[in-house]
């Protein structure tokens, strides 16, 4: 019964959308002006409906009820309760339902919260999100419907990809759902902007908590994939420039650019038409990138769930939304007034020159990610790799990082660099000083060397613009700034460190051998079978020594998943202040002599962790950021009550007289 | 003042047209049947002289004179970071085991992401040379990674195929090499 209410739901859920649509529209127009207020309840209880239909598939997700074809193909009554619930978006019907709920929960919030938007604009944003909800709810009904039946209901499923089995893996993609989704308000926002020609600087202090928030999520996101593909995939990289991995990048530059570009125009009323564009790019990248993982049309090591057929589906729909919206700007972008002028050597300068930077790394990786394509309709395959993406993107990443050092010391409007010399002294010191000492290391390869002397100096400067202020009363949108800015030279110093400084061993080890890595002295103690709740396991025991300090054990895995049948190396960590020690164990080789050797794979990688430190620290800012904006949005509202309700007192009270 | 002065029209419709490229482009990769019998520039050319440096410290280097006399043998370009060539690998073991001689290039690698590589997924070859900047990968008429060439007994080219060998078309390249003995 369940399936068929969860579906139910859907199609009802569907249909509000579909009024939410007409009725926005409607409302627009003098003559339809009485469907105007309908669109608001409408878009809440659209929202409510889907997360009910979601809801609907967790519980047969854990209930493992296997005459629903989704759940018999892709779960199974042994698997432990976090991954039969983690599985109810680990394939392709129910995470397209996550990202039609995410979308509906996000026009409902923006219904129930957002007061700031003139009320005509906000007609438009919320016609335009139901009119993307629309074109999903059909693909879910249409082409994947996450409630079919199968008959003859088998005994039992077939299991979740043991990859996936994994405690980061479970919640990494609705995070980073609600990051691509979130940026669809975004989308919207530009499409009432443009319907209504109504952007200014209020549009932009409405529409930057939404991105905002979209993009936390995100960074989360990407940053817990990271390390999830780093330590599943026993390959020791955390970054491969995978299509899907791009696919999560391409979205986060643009909402970082909008990011951005918002705040030139939320303070100075600059950049309209710009800022308009990157909200629709924003959430097409994650549209586009969504689509070419899905379609199966370029190869990626972590598909998980492809299907050429809806392939055309989704590129129908990308058609009809991104062109759209494209088009609508083109048409439209022409009669928005021009905003206000600035000098280069500015606040807004430094942040257009971010803008240009980001939106090159962009398209580089958009046009990396699309290479192979572009290719074999000439009849070659190929595959782009770290080659290509990572010293282009550099080139682009390194300026905008340089420039990023000065930047938020500037003033609006207009500045001259002899201002902030002085401040910029200590930063260029820094990095004088720090590559010099990596080129004394030994690090003598280009983007490592200059990753290592640029990122501390752009923790120090990001720092700077707290000089002379009191920190207690410092805005908290200040230090959002200055804690996401010095998060990116965490990250950035973990990145070159790690390609300067890690150290990799591949060995057959036998029983009772030490292999030495760095600092570290390894010990393979023994190797012996463990089992899980559906897995068993060959284990090393490995003791390994810091610099003959006092030896940790590691457990690295070779793991054997028998539903579905699948091996797996599962690696074993141990994390210092200064590095990471990493393990792999491989497989077992037979040596002339008879005598048994296992592969064991080593590295350490000093400093490495610092990566996702940096990424963590990147969305604090955001966070912090955020719940600045929100106050400040509260303490405005406050104040606007307050004022009513005098003047209507007095109102009152002069009527009385 | 010096901000950039109003952009020209024709401008707004740039992200359009753009929009528009890559939905042709994609159309194309949709409908377009996998077809990977493309002939090479190289074909029935001799393989230029090259030498390049071992990749690895199990195999020796790798030179064009090393094609000269003998049986045909495959040349295999190649890459650690190349997500193809990891599902390549087995099928060339495969073809090793087979008895065909198989030779690589890695293309801008390193030595040890190399090693990790023949590693993880094993070492089908006989010999390995090391192309830092593609320079012998662009002289054989190859574009991408991986491609595999039928060089025969006289050190000619026989045969080029595009894109990772899978597992259906062992058969069909013990067919060329076949064809390259006669």
């Amino acid at each position: 019964m369940l399936p068929e209410i969860g579906l139910g739901l859907l199609w009802l859920a569907a249909a509000l959308a579909g009024l939410q649509l007409l009725a926005g529209a409607a409302g627009l127009t003098a003559s339809g002006q009485a469907m105007a207020p309908l669109v608001r309840p409408v878009a809440i209880v659209q929202g409510v409906l889907a997360a009910l239909a979601f809801a609907c598939l967790i519980t047969l997700f854990v209930e493992t009820d296997v005459s629903v074809k989704l759940v018999a193909e892709n779960s199974h009554s042994a698997k432990p309760l976090m991954y039969k619930i983690a599985g109810t978006w680990g394939n392709h019907e129910g995470s397209m339902l996550l990202w039609v709920t995410v979308m509906g929960l996000g026009g409902a919030f923006v219904a129930l919260v957002e007061r700031r938007l003139p009320e005509r604009t906000m007609l438009a944003t919320l016609a335009g999100q139901a009119f993307v909800s629309l074109g999903f709810y059909a693909f879910l009904l249409l082409a994947s419907n996450p409630f079919a039946r199968l008959y003859p209901a088998p005994e039992d499923g077939n299991g979740l990809n043991p990859l996936l089995q994994d405690p980061g893996l479970a919640f990494h993609p609705p995070t980073l759902y609600l990051g691509y989704v979130g940026l669809s308000i975004a989308f919207s926002f530009a499409i009432g902007a443009l319907v209504t020609r109504q952007v200014g600087a209020d549009f932009a202090r409405a529409m930057r908590p939404w991105v905002l928030g979209a993009w936390i999520f995100l960074t989360v996101g990407i940053t817990a994939g990271s390390y999830w593909a780093y330590y599943v995939l026993g390959w020791g990289g955390w970054w491969f420039w995978d299509p899907v991995e791009n696919a999560s990048l391409m979205p986060w530059l643009a909402a970082t650019a909008l990011l951005h570009s918002c705040s030139v125009l939320a303070a100075r009323n600059a950049l309209r038409t710009w800022t308009v564009m990157l909200g629709v790019v924003a959430f097409s990248m994650s549209m586009i990138g969504t689509f070419l993982v899905r379609s199966g049309i370029l190869t990626s090591v972590h598909a998980f769930a492809v299907d050429p057929k809806r392939g055309s589906f989704i590129l129908a729909l990308l058609a009809i939304y991104i062109g759209g919206a494209l088009l609508l700007f083109a048409l439209r972008a022409g009669t928005v007034s021009e905003g206000e002028r600035f000098n280069i050597t500015s606040r807004e300068g430094a942040l257009v020159f971010n803008n240009v930077m980001l939106s090159s790394i962009l398209a580089i990786t958009l046009l990396g990610t699309l290479y192979p394509l572009v290719t074999e309709a000439f009849g070659a395959k190929v595959s782009v790799g770290p080659p290509y993406f990572t010293p282009v993107s550099a080139m682009f990443a390194l300026p905008m990082v340089l420039v990023l050092l000065v930047g938020p010391l500037l003033r609006w409007r207009r500045d001259g660099l002899g201002r902030v010399k002085a401040q910029v002294v200590g930063p260029v010191l820094i990095i004088v000083i720090c590559g010099v000492s990596a080129y004394a290391l030994g690090v003598h390869a280009l983007l490592p060397l200059l990753g290592l002397a640029v990122a501390p100096a752009l923790i120090v400067a990001s720092f700077l613009p707290l000089k002379g202020r009191n920190l207690r009363r410092a805005p908290l949108s200040l230090w959002g700034m200055v804690v996401a800015h010095a998060g990116m030279g965490v990250a950035l110093f973990g990145m070159a460190s790690d390609s300067a400084f890690s150290l990799e061993r591949l060995v057959a080890a036998r029983q009772g051998e030490t292999v030495a890595v760095g600092p570290w002295s390894v010990t393979l103690t023994d190797v012996g079978p463990v089992s899980g709740p559906n897995w068993t396991a060959m284990e090393g025991l490995l003791q390994a020594s810091y610099a003959g300090g006092k030896p940790v054990v590691l457990k690295p895995q070779s793991r054997t998943f028998w539903a579905p049948l699948q091996t797996n190396a599962n690696s074993a960590l141990y994390t210092r202040w200064n590095g990471q020690l990493y393990t792999v164990l491989g497989e077992e080789t037979v040596a002339d002599n008879g005598a048994a050797r296992w592969q064991l794979r080593l590295w350490w990688k000093p400093f490495v962790p610092m990566i996702w430190v940096g990424g963590l620290m990147i969305a604090l800012g955001g966070f912090l950021a955020l719940i600045s904006r929100v106050a400040q949005d509260l303490k405005r509202r406050v104040a606007q009550a307050k004022g009513d309700f005098r003047r209507e007192a007095i109102a009152k009270l002069e009527k009385g007289a | 003042m010096s901000e950039k002065p109003k952009a020209p029209r024709w401008t707004l419709w740039l992200p359009l047209a753009l929009f528009a490229g890559f939905v042709v482009l994609v159309v194309g990769g949709l409908v377009r049947p996998k077809n990977n019998d493309i002939a090479s520039q190289m074909i029935g050319k001799p393989l230029p002289a090259f030498s390049l440096p071992a990749g690895s410290d199990s195999r020796p280097a790798l030179d064009a004179a090393h094609f000269k006399g003998g049986k045909p043998r495959l040349l295999n370009i190649f890459a650690s970071w190349c997500i193809p060539c990891r599902a390549e690998a087995p099928v060339l073991e495969e073809l090793r085991r087979a008895g065909v001689e198989i030779d690589g290039i890695a293309i801008r690698d390193r030595r040890e992401d190399l090693a990790a590589f023949l590693g993880q997924y094993g070492n089908p070859y006989a010999r390995i040379g090391v192309d830092d900047v593609s320079r012998v990968q662009l002289a054989i008429g190859s574009s991408g990674v991986p491609e595999t060439f039928v060089i025969d007994a006289q050190g000619t080219i026989r045969y080029q195929h595009i894109g990772d060998i899978r597992p259906d078309q062992i058969p069909m390249i013990l067919d060329k090499l076949k064809e390259a003995g006669q």
